[in-house]
């Protein structure tokens, strides 16, 4: 082939704008997700500017990290939440962007919504006022986080200054061991190339561990690209891709269909197709994966120990020392047996309705600890409903967790799911920062959503494999 | 619009150390629940600087010598995690106006860029020494060269970076792109119309 390209240029280059005066591109950002927290300051930029929205029909909003998951009816009790749920509201009214509001049936965590309304597509350029948009490239959508100012120019413009990331395959070879997940991987690489190894890279994660993912599993490793450094991440386009978009509310229809797969193969990597980095792992090399520390590359395998500042890198060891100290934990101690007040499995790393199946299929005979709060808040609506329709949530309450309602909840905890005090919580979700979960002494662990179901019945961080046989 | 031309930022200095300084810790998510950014200034670094009960903790920014500092000096890999245009415009509430890192994340650095503070980066050994004579003499006059890529106090010169896109936006006031991408009205058209989808 003459001139192969990877996947993020060829959707870069058909949508870019232009050049900018400082050499940034202007890109052209085919579909907006917007969401409460980060939208109405921009809203009230264009309104002190008396800017229309240029393209409504290309803007989508839901509400997802303020609402409470206990509380069905508004007014929510806090006044500060209810605003804002009122201000979206009225935003997306006055402009003509479609709402999947909370009596809708389809409301539920921004990045879980895109992708089950087929919204997210190959090919597209995705943005969203959130971090964890690098969740759609799963599609091989080239999807960005972004501040408030660009939702401002999005809405604007459908357009945004950027400068042109750089590529780095990640190849995941052979296969992983049984009981060893797409969370565990995503872990794993960002242990190995650092909370801010990715910086001015995209990530295109391939390998035949990404080919034999679902569609599910390659939305939780590309979600975390984030926590790598990484702005966006992506896997090119197959037939497991096409399948899942197949009659979704915002997918092709029928009539189109043959045309849009044939086009959407277009976008994958070609063959030969350059990368300004390629690192590879080996999947037999990832094991259960959980972290000890405050960012998310400070993780271990589940048999590991937790480190000793006077053992690692000098660059390495106040950050260490912090973080111990912060999560109360031993140095040079297992990290298994670890004591557990809380878990918490959701987000929109591992909300969706394969994680809850992942966990209800290992639950029956097992109980959540005396005096351990476990709750399960499903990533959005739609995932609630069929969750419940295969019984789900029946299997959650039995084993002793409360089954809420959907929404971002203790991810970030700006609703009233919080940890309290120096309680420790085992979290299926993305970030374990100082303070993450609500409480400034609250202390996190992230795992997958199975290990986070063992330390649910175990009480202390455990090896599921051993937990559930 | 005309925007002030950002060459270089004077002011006092105050050292916040650490690296991985997310924006979680720089503005905890319970602040966010508000309709627009101000007021943010008053909760930069909240938990860090505050108990539970509101009452203050050791800390940098607590301390009398550094409530008028402008300029903040961090870690590596300042502002990751979360992109909250809310943690840069807390710190411009707070009267920042520059930020000097060991690197920045870069949803974080776009923030900061579109508000006109510029982030700039240096080696390990310049943050050290930089912070080790703003402690002596917190009162240090610190310029912020962001034509030059220098950072310049009493005697001393070190070299700093940026990268190109931001640092002409600066230079030249244009660090708020948001009229030029207006202008390209035809070009956007154009784009949308030659895309697959709507």
């Amino acid at each position: 082939m003459m001139n192969p390209k990877n996947l993020f240029e060829k959707v870069w280059n058909e949508h870019s704008v232009g050049e900018l005066a400082n050499g940034q591109t202007q890109l052209f950002i085919g579909r907006h997700l917007i969401h409460e927290v980060t939208s109405p300051q921009a809203f009230g930029m264009l309104r002190e500017k008396s800017l229309p929205i240029r393209y409504p029909e290309r803007t989508f909003a839901t509400v997802d990290h303020i609402v409470p998951t206990d509380e069905a009816h508004e007014p929510y009790s806090d006044i500060l939440a209810d605003a804002m749920i009122k201000e979206l509201r009225k935003n997306c009214t006055d402009s003509g962007v479609t709402f999947f509001d909370v009596d809708s049936g389809n409301q539920g965590i921004v990045h879980v919504v895109g992708p089950e309304q087929g919204l997210t597509q190959p090919g597209m350029t995705i943005a969203c006022g959130d971090s964890h948009t690098s969740t759609h490239g799963a599609f091989g959508a080239v999807a960005f986080g972004v501040g408030t100012s660009q939702v401002r120019d999005l809405l604007a413009t459908q357009t945004m200054a950027m400068s042109k990331l750089k590529v780095r395959r990640i190849n995941v070879d052979g296969t992983l061991g049984s009981g060893v997940y797409a969370k565990d991987v995503i872990l794993h690489i960002i242990r190995l190339l650092g909370v801010n190894g990715g910086t001015g890279f995209a990530y295109e994660y391939g390998g035949s561990v990404f080919d034999s993912f679902s569609i599910e599993e390659r939305m939780t490793a590309c979600n975390m690209s984030i926590e790598g450094g990484a702005r966006a991440g992506y896997v090119n386009p197959d037939i497991k891709t096409f399948k899942y978009l197949k009659g979704r509310p915002y997918s092709p229809s029928d009539d189109d269909w043959e045309e849009k797969v044939s086009a959407w193969s277009e976008y994958s990597s070609d063959e030969g197709c350059a990368y300004d980095d390629t690192v590879t792992i080996q999947g037999a090399e990832v094991a259960p994966t959980v972290t000890w520390g405050i960012n998310p590359g400070q993780a271990v395998a589940i048999g590991e120990s937790i480190p000793d500042p006077n053992l690692v890198d000098k660059n390495e060891r106040a950050s260490v020392e912090e973080a111990l100290e912060h999560m109360k934990l031993k140095p040079g101690a297992p990290v298994q047996g670890t004591k557990v007040d809380v878990a918490f499995i959701g987000s929109c790393t591992n909300g969706r309705l394969s994680d809850l199946e992942e966990v209800a299929a290992r639950l029956p005979g097992h109980k959540v600890r005396d005096g351990l709060k476990a709750i399960v808040v499903p990533g959005s609506q739609i995932v609630s409903k069929l969750a419940m329709e295969k019984g789900l949530d029946k299997v959650f309450i039995d084993a002793g967790f409360e089954w809420r309602a959907a929404g971002c909840s203790m991810c970030l905890a700006m609703n009233p799911d919080k940890l309290i005090g120096d309680q420790l919580c085992a979290s299926s979700s993305n970030r374990n920062f100082k303070g993450r979960q609500g409480s400034p002494t609250g202390r996190t662990m992230l795992m997958s959503p199975v290990m986070v179901a063992a330390a649910a019945v175990t009480g202390q961080v455990s090896d599921a494999r051993i937990v559930f046989g | 619009m005309n925007l002030p031309k950002i060459s270089q930022v004077t002011g006092l200095a105050v050292p916040v150390p650490g690296d991985d300084i997310d924006t979680d810790r720089i503005i905890p998510a319970r602040f966010m629940k508000c309709l627009t950014f101000d007021g943010l200034g008053e909760y930069l670094f909240y938990d860090t600087r505050f108990d539970g009960d509101g009452s203050e903790k050791p800390h940098n920014l607590n301390l009398p010598c550094f409530r008028e500092a402008s300029i903040m000096i961090s870690g590596a890999n300042f502002g990751c995690g979360s992109s909250r245009e809310h943690a840069p415009q807390s710190l411009y509430r707070a009267g920042f106006r520059a930020i000097i890192a060991g690197n920045f994340a870069e949803i974080f650095f776009g923030n900061a860029t579109s508000l006109g503070m510029p982030c700039v980066s240096s080696s390990r050994d310049n943050l050290k020494k930089l912070s080790a004579s703003v402690k002596t003499n917190p009162s240090l006059k610190v310029i912020v060269d962001v034509e030059n890529l220098q950072i310049r106090y009493e005697n001393e010169v070190l070299t700093c970076e940026i990268n190109r896109g931001a640092r002409d936006s600066l230079l030249n006031g244009a660090w708020d792109p948001l009229e030029e991408l207006l202008s390209a009205t035809d070009g956007i058209e154009k784009t949308a119309r030659s895309l697959p989808y709507s």
